[in-house]
């Protein structure tokens, strides 16, 4: 932000204006997006688990946004949002959910795991933490290369707990890898509250035994995560080694939609959502001078359009035939073995 | 030149990363000390430490980062220093790399060589004998192959590095320095998931491959010398895809089969073979299907016992005679 020319009561520049909104319209798309999957979740429209991110949206929103084409992303269950902000279609994230064959794994799998690495976005497995590693493999093909990119591997503080992540990040200090590690500490690992799962506060205290910079933010603040994430991102582009940034957040809604979450207290729900990301970062914007209620009108009707455009792609598409759970098991002999690697563009959010 | 098991492996590695600058490996101590067993002897001077890396003890990195430079294009060809500590990359392995391009609606690749020196005989007691194929046989998406001579050592290798799957590479330890032949000069490949006669025979076959391999040849010479029985040996090179066309031309070929490996006997690759003929060659057979394998026990140190748990020439010369006169 041109901070001298606003303090000057000078017109900010349009760029960061249109940025700031954009920031906005994707967190309002994300979060459309997962309400419409846990109403569709409701009326058995969608089977198997459905992990919702709802309340984490300026996590990924404020982290993905300063990333360029070809930057790898290693996303974990709850970050549908990292594959809308990476420019995956929509419509075949909803085809993914409802199992289509038009969805990222052709209906191999639910949500969760479906990869897209045209987008580079690297689908993860249910053992949570491990995707740490291979961001770090990643992040190491980059360096040996010269790659002008840096990989981000999401994580939560109860995949913290796992040999995988202690290991990725020890290696990734060692050989200071371009990688960025995006703790989204929501409280709860499926039932077990943070209290049982380490004995320090902050999961970015670990930074310092692998020889790097642990910083901590409020996952609730889109601006926060968005400072952090752009000087973190730029740092270890330019070669500065890995970073570690926890965004504290909260989970809304259960570990799966198949989890009434009864252990939690009914009063921290409600004082988290007092804290929401979206309504703090409207009140952001009506301050800067916009109008939000006519632009909340507006976004909220282009989200609306944009998930129900994908429901109807993904309704619309088919099932896979039975023999195609044969399919894509090995890459035959010849196949293309490197994605068609997205450009590493200049600057800026897509 | 006569070329050991080791050197063959060591050389198609030199050859590989010569080849392509895509290929690099990545274990402990494979750097400046070449690898425990010396199969990196030379690599970190030829190649220079970028594509030489050694590692923190950290299985799950080695293969989970193998794992995230292969998806990129990368070809790693990453070392367990030996078979049994692949154990700790194991969800890497068979839930990571093995359903990567499944999960990615067939729009991924996973190049990587996971090279694991297996196999007993050399001392090495519980946590440095094991034969850990039947663990990784069984999972759709890994490729699981097992040379046993010094030609297949190379040429598997060098096709595994070009194969655009996860391929678990089992070199067997006792075999490194006692194997050894002439190789031709120049580049050349073997293709992976197809077995080879190493004997023709028409009275029996012995299924085998890996460290049993030379084990099961000298049964037969034996057996064909003092009781005129032309035992067929087939090695199977690869174990997962199993090369099922050859499994069954020797069983229908000589109507009895002696399946030999130094895995444990219980869930072992001898188990599937078996069935595979019970179920596509029974009216061939001449008598039922028979096993040696290593005892189901872990591989114990002491000499008396560990000779008791694993297969060896004499249990092979003895089970043939039985199945001979069944």
């Amino acid at each position: 932000m041109d901070e001298t020319n606003v303090a000057r009561g000078g017109v900010e520049p349009a760029p960061r204006v249109e940025y700031e909104l954009q920031l906005y319209y994707w967190m309002k798309l994300i979060r459309a997006f997962e309400e419409r999957v846990s109403r569709l979740h409701r009326q058995n429209k969608i089977l198997g688990g459905v992990y919702s991110g709802a309340g984490q949206e300026a996590i990924v929103t404020g982290i993905c946004a300063p990333l360029h084409d070809g930057d790898f992303v290693a996303p974990l269950h709850r970050d549908m949002g990292v594959f809308i902000m990476r420019g995956v279609d929509p419509g075949r994230l909803m085809a993914q959910l409802m199992g289509k064959e038009t969805g990222l794994s052709r209906g191999k799998d639910s949500f969760l795991h479906g990869g897209d690495l045209e987008h580079a976005v690297f689908g993860s497995t249910s053992m949570l933490g491990s995707s740490i590693p291979v961001a770090v493999g990643a992040a190491l093909k980059f360096k040996m290369k010269k790659d002008p990119n840096v990989a981000v591997a999401f994580f939560g503080e109860g995949a913290s707990s796992r040999g995988d992540v202690h290991e990725g990040m020890n290696f990734a200090g060692v050989h200071k890898l371009p990688v960025v590690f995006v703790c989204e500490n929501n409280r709860y690992a499926y039932s077990t509250p943070l209290e049982k799962q380490m004995a320090i506060e902050n999961v970015a205290d670990r930074a310092v035994a692998y020889g790097f910079k642990g910083h901590v933010c409020s996952g609730n603040d889109l601006l926060a995560v968005l400072e952090l994430s752009e000087r973190a991102i730029a740092r270890t582009r330019a070669g500065e080694g890995p970073v570690l940034i926890e965004c504290k957040t909260y989970r809304y809604r259960g570990h799966s939609e198949h989890d009434a979450a009864l252990y939690r207290d009914a009063e921290e729900l409600i004082e988290w959502q007092s804290r929401d990301p979206i309504p703090s970062f409207e009140f952001y914007l009506e301050k800067k001078g916009h109008d939000i209620k006519r632009i909340r009108e507006q976004i909220d009707e282009r989200a609306k359009q944009a998930v129900q455009a994908a429901v109807e792609f993904a309704e619309g598409s088919r099932l896979p035939e039975p023999q195609e759970a044969l399919e894509d098991i090995y890459a035959p002999p010849g196949a293309p073995i490197s994605p068609k690697a997205p450009n590493s563009s200049a600057n800026g959010a897509r | 030149m006569e070329v050991t098991y080791i050197k063959a492996i060591n050389a198609a590695l030199h050859e590989e990363m010569r080849r392509d600058e895509n290929v690099f490996v990545m274990g402990e101590d494979v750097a400046e000390l070449g690898g425990a067993f010396k199969a990196t002897e030379g690599l970190l001077e030829a190649f220079g430490e970028e594509r030489v890396i050694d590692t923190p003890i950290s299985e799950a990195l080695i293969v989970g980062a193998g794992i995230g430079a292969a998806v990129l294009g990368m070809r790693p060809v990453v070392e367990m220093q030996f078979a049994d500590f692949i154990a700790c990359a194991f969800d890497q392995i068979v839930n990571n790399a093995a359903t990567l391009r499944y999960r990615h609606g067939g729009k991924a690749a996973c190049p990587l060589v996971i090279r694991a020196p297996s196999g007993a005989g050399v001392h090495g007691a519980l946590f440095h004998s094991q034969n850990p194929e039947a663990w990784f046989t069984r999972v759709p998406g890994l490729k699981v192959v097992a040379p046993a001579t010094a030609y297949d050592a190379k040429g598997i290798l060098k096709s595994a590095i070009r194969d655009g799957n996860p391929v678990v590479y089992l070199e067997h330890k006792r075999l490194y320095r006692s194997v050894k032949e002439d190789l031709p000069e120049g580049d050349f490949t073997v293709p992976i998931g197809v077995a080879e006669i190493r004997k023709q025979g028409g009275d029996l076959s012995i299924i085998t491959y890996g460290g049993t391999l030379g084990q099961s040849l000298d049964a037969a010479r034996i057996v064909e010398k003092e009781d005129g029985l032309a035992v067929e040996v087939l090695d199977l090179r690869t174990l997962l895809p199993l090369d099922r066309e050859a499994i069954l031309l020797t069983a229908r070929k000589t109507g009895k089969v002696l399946v030999v490996h130094e895995d444990r006997l219980t869930g072992g690759i001898g188990g599937e073979v078996s069935a595979i003929i019970m179920e596509n060659a029974f009216e061939y057979l001449d008598g039922p299907v028979r096993r040696v394998a290593a005892a189901d026990a872990p591989v114990a140190f002491s000499p008396p016992l560990e000779e008791f748990i694993l297969p060896s020439t004499n249990k092979i010369v003895d089970a043939i005679r039985s199945l001979a006169a069944y």
